[in-house]
């Protein structure tokens, strides 16, 4: 028996044997190649955990494990479902693109001073109104949250255009330092913007409190039998979790369409050879440019809620501290991977806001030697380090891994450039 | 080859676009205000320009140390070392500790202990010029070795197991380490700032209408050039110097001649530590402050020097941390100090921008 090449084929492989059926893992497999519309199932229970989290979580009787003992009361998890969408969003410039970007957190910075702008009496001598939801008319210009969030969108996917525009041609740890000085430039802008030639547009280090909150006003709110509230307050904070969590599945739903479309099949093109890429015919700018525009965008709508919920921005709360945890998410959890990334930004954003803390207290009340005084707040910096340097030793590609970025970094970077440097030399010779 | 270039001119005549020829009429423009706006302040009141222009020489002279560290190592792995900076900021602990407390201590990290070597060179200002000088030299020398130690201990630890993965790789290893080393420093000495009493010489050297020039300044360049001048010989004249140039040139190629590689790598981490150190104790002793974040920023300053100089140049690191030391004080002398961060990031943007090699060239295997 020879082959089409004429090579001698290998014996044929016995037929190997069924698994048995008692291996679930299997079994769900074959059940998701037999049904298509399967892959839907996981992803469709993990979104209902969440949603009746405060119903399972917060009161009954598993509070007291999620709520007493992790420390995931109605505060952190509206902290967790903001990072995770920060973590969505700057999955699709680092996981889906592979570029590195250090100073995500200056569009997280601009959507919340976008709403400072259109959303609180900042310019309290413009008189502007729409569709807003505060109880009495006050000055400044207020817009309706709903729509303040889509311009935040706009906003920063025209920041990250302006900002990419010229960067995005440097090779990648260039790109990185870049990205980082954007994100100690515009908080910085923010710091220093109370007097712009006279002009007080952020308010500099006394920030922007009294901002304006989401709502679906009164004619809404009675229309639905109260079900959806005419104005979301600071006592009641389901609708605020419940909103985030709308959000949330909306980004990973445009997160999935993007990573099959053809624009996140040229993402990935570009991430894992540039000169391949090219030479295919991907336009590499307009490409980059997307990914960045992207990223920007979802960075602006976790920023525009955020600023709403903690009613005050700050320009010292938007630090270089918060781009690194946001990419220790990414990679802690999987670069590339949306249901990695999400797993390991809540992992990091709980322990973050009060796991480490949690931690702490059982180390220092269940340890009898430890000298019962452990700040492991102290730590946070260390530990986080840690974590980046420990993935990258031994697991780089992420707890939960996409399978292309697995083989790519299993594959390395040695042998495809050496091939290409190979090429250079001999043109030039 | 000649005749074929000669029949095709079109060929060879470089055509710029547009789009380039806008950027270099902006940066033309923007260069020229500047240095009108420089003239100017210079001409108005010569003598506090010569004052700034000292300051920033001194502060210039601190980034450039910094700044060789960083091109040593892009030049060598091409890998931007984010710990370097605060590597920077350990030493500048050291030499708090040598100041304050008198002995060389070893932080041990996880917990709050520390091993101390005493040396008995605790000093103050009142103290006798012949202690002051030994506790300097007591500085400059263990932290110098401290740094040292730490950088090539990470490099061992973590770089070199990564030296083949792709580049973003070591470089996020990099930012993990520049938290530890953080977190080591926040342990070490706590959160607030950490002074330490003035003991360089004081007084004037020269005074001139209402600028002035001091033995504290004039101390950081006595320090700095004879260090330059050593790291040059080091690399140009000696045989660990030509093992580094052939190494950064082609990593493969110089283990093919039998160059130990992995050694040289490490010895380029020992000299950009030893340097990084020595901008420690310096900046320690003149600033006379340090905090345990002081090196984030001062190490993506000393990063913007480098790229300015065009990184893995030596030369060009120095020449870019004294154009970068020049560029904050004239921002903080006759503009507004709130803006130097923005300014000096600005000024990263535009090089990468503009001209990505830098003012002197980058020297790195891949732009060779």
């Amino acid at each position: 028996m020879r082959n089409h090449v004429g090579q001698e084929a290998p014996p044929k492989r016995p037929a190997r044997k069924r698994l048995p059926t008692s291996d679930w893992s299997a079994s769900w497999r074959r059940f998701r190649r037999r049904h298509p519309r399967a892959r839907w199932i996981l992803p469709a229970f993990a979104l209902l955990l969440a949603f009746s989290y405060p119903w399972w979580g917060l009161e009954g009787p598993l509070s007291a494990i999620f709520n007493d003992g992790l420390g995931i009361d109605s505060d952190t998890l509206f902290n967790i479902s903001i990072y995770v969408m920060l973590a969505l969003g700057l999955n699709v410039v680092v996981g889906y693109a592979g570029l590195l970007d250090l100073g995500y957190v200056a569009f997280f910075a601009l959507g919340a001073y976008t709403l400072g702008w259109f959303g609180s009496g900042l310019f309290a001598q413009r008189d502007i109104h729409f569709l807003d939801t505060s109880p009495a008319r006050l000055p400044g210009i207020h817009l309706s949250f709903w729509v303040v969030v889509i311009l935040a969108g706009v906003i920063c996917a025209i920041a990250g255009v302006i900002i990419g525009w010229p960067t995005l041609r440097l090779r990648g740890d260039y790109l990185a330092i870049v990205t980082l000085g954007f994100g100690e430039i515009i908080p910085d802008i923010f710091r220093n913007g109370d007097d712009i030639h006279g002009f007080n547009l952020t308010n500099g280090v006394r920030g922007v409190t009294l901002m304006d909150r989401p709502g679906f006003g009164v004619a809404v709110h009675n229309a639905t039998g109260g079900v959806l509230p005419d104005r979301y307050n600071s006592l009641e904070l389901r609708p605020w979790y419940f909103t985030v969590l709308v959000m949330m599945a909306i980004i990973i739903f445009v997160n999935l369409r993007l990573r099959d479309s053809k624009m996140g099949r040229a993402w990935i093109a570009v991430r894992e050879d540039e000169v391949a890429a090219s030479a295919m015919g991907v336009p590499l700018m307009r490409t980059k440019l997307w990914a960045y525009a992207i990223g920007a965008i979802f960075g602006g709508f976790a920023g525009a809620i955020y600023g709403s919920f903690i009613n005050g921005i700050f320009p010292t709360s938007f630090s270089f501290q918060i781009s690194v945890i946001v990419l220790v998410m990414v990679i802690v959890g999987g670069m590339g991977n949306i249901w990695g990334v999400i797993a390991g930004a809540t992992l990091i954003s709980w322990l973050n806001f009060t796991g480490l803390d949690k931690i702490g207290n059982w180390i220092n009340s269940g340890i009898p030697g430890s000298g019962n005084d452990i700040v492991i707040a102290k730590y946070k910096f260390g530990i986080f380090g840690a974590l980046l340097v420990l993935m990258m030793l031994f697991r780089p590609e992420g707890l939960i891994p996409s399978a292309r970025r697995k083989a790519e970094f299993a594959e390395g970077e040695g042998p495809s450039e050496y091939l290409y440097d190979v090429g250079v030399d001999e043109a030039r010779a | 080859m000649a005749t074929a270039e000669s029949a095709s001119p079109q060929f060879t005549t470089r055509r710029f676009p547009p789009s380039q020829i806008l950027l270099w009429i902006f940066g033309t423009i923007l260069l020229v205000t500047v240095g009108v706006w420089l003239i100017r302040n210079a001409i108005d009141s010569p003598d506090r320009f010569l004052e700034v222009s000292l300051i920033g020489f001194t502060n210039g002279s601190i980034y450039a140390l910094v700044a060789l560290g960083y091109t040593l190592v892009y030049g060598i792995i091409e890998l931007i070392n984010f710990a370097h900076g605060d590597n920077f900021m350990l030493g500048t602990f050291q030499t708090n500790s040598i100041v304050n407390d008198g002995s060389f201590q070893i932080p041990l990290f996880p917990t709050t202990l520390v091993l101390a070597l005493p040396l008995g060179a605790a000093a103050v200002a009142s103290d006798s010029a012949a202690h002051r000088t030994y506790t300097i030299l007591m500085c400059l020398f263990w932290s110098m070795l401290f740094c040292m130690v730490i950088n090539v201990s990470i490099e061992r630890l973590a770089y070199k197991p990564l030296r083949n993965q792709p580049r973003l790789v070591p470089l996020i290893t990099a930012i993990g380490f520049s938290f530890i080393l953080q977190d080591v420093g926040l342990v070490w000495k706590g959160a607030g700032p950490q002074p330490l009493p003035n003991i360089l010489p004081t007084g004037d050297i020269f005074t001139w209408r209402a600028a002035s020039y001091g033995w504290n300044d004039f101390i950081v360049i006595a320090v700095t050039i004879p260090l330059l001048l050593a790291l040059t010989y080091l690399v140009r004249s000696t045989r660990s110097g030509k093992a580094m140039r052939a190494t950064a040139q082609d990593m493969d190629a110089s283990a093919m001649m039998g160059i130990n590689v992995d050694r040289t790598i490490s010895f380029t981490f020992a000299l950009g530590g030893a340097l990084a150190g020595a901008a420690g104790a310096i900046y320690a002793l003149y600033v006379g402050t340090s905090k345990f974040d002081t090196g984030f920023r001062l190490g993506l300053f000393a990063f913007t020097a480098a790229v300015l100089g065009g990184i893995g140049n030596l030369t060009g690191a120095v020449v870019g941390g004294i154009i970068l030391g020049l560029i904050q004080a004239y921002n903080e002398g006759f503009a507004d100090a709130r803006w130097t961060t923005t300014i000096i990031f600005g000024v990263l943007i535009l090089i990468l921008v503009f001209r990505p090699s830098g003012l002197l060239g980058e020297q790195v295997p891949e732009g060779q």
